[in-house]
């Protein structure tokens, strides 16, 4: 018998009486502005919000918020960064990435997070590798939980989907905080209203 | 096998004091985080109903829900293998790797491939792994296993970590600076992840609508193992299953919150289908799972997410520390799994515990941890595994308790005692009860004494 017919054979002599499947309520709450509490939950999750660009400004936007940096890559056409990212992108081949650029699906008010997958990040390693990510948000597109965001078609048809809430972090030595682990060190929201499309 | 002494090993623990006070503390903190979370969410005793109520369900269905995840895992093109143990595990992992030509592995924190003893079983066979979470790669590079399922290193201060660090990886041994430390990790470990040809990760939650499963993480270790090399290899027990993507709300609003006391891991990464041109495969591990699952009094325990939550509060396990469990699992979660694996060898944990329920009312899927502990004693007890000094204190005790005479010449005698006897009768090194405590004054009289004096003679 093979080890996949064993198992279930004997699972399905041990399980229990079948109990029965709640419905799940998404325990809405009214939230005055959406955008206000994703900003504080992801501020508390050690991201940061900046302020909204100048019309035509975000280019000059996310320039200065890292003058240091070289190598920009991103994943919108809103921003021209100065390293292509293509599906067919080696994924090592953006270890020297300073900045990624991406525009998310939607935001959590709840915890912070945004919602990314392969569409919005086209090499999903960019949110990782990179220094840093800088996340293009509409302030339009905010849910207020996780509840609502599991709704989202996107989870059944995305190969991979991430809820990135802030940079890259640990406390594993004496409970100390460190924002930066070995992911992305920082990670900064611009609020920017999606253009239409 | 070794019994393993929980009192033996956590009294070396309480030795060393700063490392046995920070230990306290920090766990400590870490139970308050979480309070404050919980108290925050009006819904938080909902969603633990809710929670135990899905794992419920799913584990009383668990064949047709893997049945289901399996089918979709594969139509998203995904390999799935199953693993009755841990031997098998092993040998279906290095035969990917093997066939991958793979000699370095990333790899992210799972318990179950510590439970499955993986590390040394690959590396004997010339695989060079790579622990990539801090906590973990401490203790892989200290040759220790990880003391907490959560914070693996939570044991060690900053100058353990710094000497382990300075042996190992060249920092400087003196310098037990965090933020050092930290960055020299990340420094040392992220070159492996361009040169590693294969990543590996645990699973949080396997979805069966989906075939996708769920990494929760802070680091950043386990997307880039994944998501770089074009290999991915998970390994996730049975029990991890949910039905629906919207079941995950429900854990993940809880897992963190429970954990860390923070509303969400950082990361929180949900894989259902392979890169173009690249492989995922899930090893579907029993282990036990299923035996445990037709133990009427204990398949709740089967319910457990893996926050941790229970080890923080406990006050046992907070004063001895995950490594005098002698098991991948320990603290209230680890006494009750732990027996399941074999009962001899850990028949000293179920007394590790005071009782007094703490684990049960933090745990966020609502296992009867505190119950279960009891009746693993009973079990232990009838299947005459007690060691013989609380064997036969116990059977003393069940005939002084069973007799009303003998009962009260000996709480009287004891009275007298505590009163009478020198110091150093009491503490000392054969009377457990005087180690780490006062014990309190007898009261001038029994309360039987007291009664016949004041009720007994009145109409």
């Amino acid at each position: 018998m093979s080890s996949r017919d064993f198992i279930l054979e004997r699972v399905r002599g041990n399980q229990p009486a079948s109990r029965p499947l709640p419905e799940v309520p998404t325990f809405d709450r009214s939230l005055a502005s959406p955008f206000e509490a994703y900003s504080a939950a992801l501020e508390r999750m050690g991201g940061r919000v900046s302020a909204a660009p100048e019309p035509q400004g975000l280019d000059a936007l996310v320039r200065s918020l890292f003058p240091d940096a070289r190598v920009f890559a991103s994943a919108t056409p809103e921003f021209a960064g100065n390293r292509a990212l293509e599906p067919t992108t080696e994924p090592r081949d953006l270890h020297d990435v300073d900045v990624g650029v991406v525009r998310a699906r939607c935001g959590i008010a709840e915890t912070g997070s945004a919602l990314l997958s392969e569409a919005e990040t086209i090499v999903n390693a960019i949110a990782f590798l990179s220094q840093h990510l800088v996340v293009l948000l509409d302030p339009a597109a905010i849910v207020p939980n996780l509840h609502h965001a599991y709704r989202d078609p996107l989870f059944h048809r995305a190969r991979y989907a991430v809820l990135m809430t802030g940079p890259s972090a640990t406390a594993d030595i004496e409970g100390v905080l460190i924002r930066g682990a070995q992911g992305i060190r920082s990670f900064t929201v611009i609020p920017l209203a999606a253009p239409v499309r | 096998m070794k019994r393993v002494d929980h009192a033996e090993a956590s009294s070396k623990f309480i030795e060393a004091k700063d490392h046995a006070e920070f230990h306290d503390r920090r766990l400590w903190d870490l139970r308050t985080k979480r309070d404050r979370e919980s108290e925050h969410l009006p819904e938080w005793e909902e969603l633990r109903a809710l929670a135990s109520a899905i794992k419920e369900h799913t584990l009383s269905n668990l064949a047709g829900y893997l049945e289901q995840f399996e089918r979709n895992a594969k139509a998203n093109g995904m390999v799935v293998h199953w693993a009755r143990d841990a031997a098998e595990h092993n040998q279906i992992v290095h035969d990917i790797l093997h066939a991958h030509g793979v000699d370095t592995l990333v790899k992210s924190k799972s318990m179950l491939t510590d439970e499955c003893e993986m590390r040394p079983f690959l590396a004997n066979r010339g695989i060079t792994i790579v622990e990539t979470d801090l906590g973990e790669r401490i203790q892989q590079l200290d040759d220790e296993p990880p003391s907490h399922i959560v914070v693996p290193a939570v044991h060690k201060l900053r100058s353990d970590v710094a000497e382990v660090f300075g042996r190992t990886i060249g920092t400087d041994p003196a310098n037990h600076d965090v933020f050092y430390l930290a960055e020299s990790q990340r420094r040392h470990t992220r070159p492996y992840y361009l040169t590693a040809q294969a990543g590996m990760t645990g699973a949080n939650f396997a979805v069966a609508e989906t075939g996708s499963f769920v990494v929760c993480t802070n680091e950043g270790n386990a997307d880039l193992g994944a998501n770089i090399p074009a290999l991915h290899i998970a390994s996730i027990g049975i029990e991890k299953l949910i039905p629906k993507i919207e079941h995950l709300g429900v854990f993940v609003r809880m897992l963190s919150r429970s954990a860390l006391g923070s509303p969400i891991t950082q990361i929180t990464s949900h894989f259902r289908a392979p890169r173009p041109g690249t492989e995922i495969h899930v090893v579907l591990v029993d282990n036990g799972r299923s035996e445990r699952l037709g133990m009427a009094d204990f398949w709740y325990s089967l319910k457990c997410i893996r926050c941790g939550a229970c080890m923080n509060t406990c006050p046992v396990y907070r004063r001895s520390g995950g490594l005098s469990y002698g098991s991948t699992y320990s603290g209230p979660i680890g006494v009750i799994i732990d027996p399941t694996f074999n009962l001899r060898k850990y028949s000293s944990l179920p007394f590790a515990s005071t009782l007094n329920g703490s684990c049960t009312s933090v745990c966020p899927v609502k296992i009867n941890i505190h119950e279960q502990i009891y009746k693993w004693r009973e079990v232990i007890a009838e299947r005459h595994q007690l060691p013989m000094v609380k064997r036969e204190a116990m059977r003393m005790a069940g005939k002084v308790l069973a007799s009303p005479p003998l009962y009260r010449a000996a709480v009287e005698a004891a009275a007298a005692g505590i009163e009478h006897l020198p110091r150093t009768l009491l503490y000392n090194p054969f009377n457990a009860w005087g180690r780490q405590r006062e014990v309190p004054g007898a009261p001038r009289s029994t309360f039987r004494q007291w009664y016949l004096q004041h009720r007994a003679r009145r109409p």
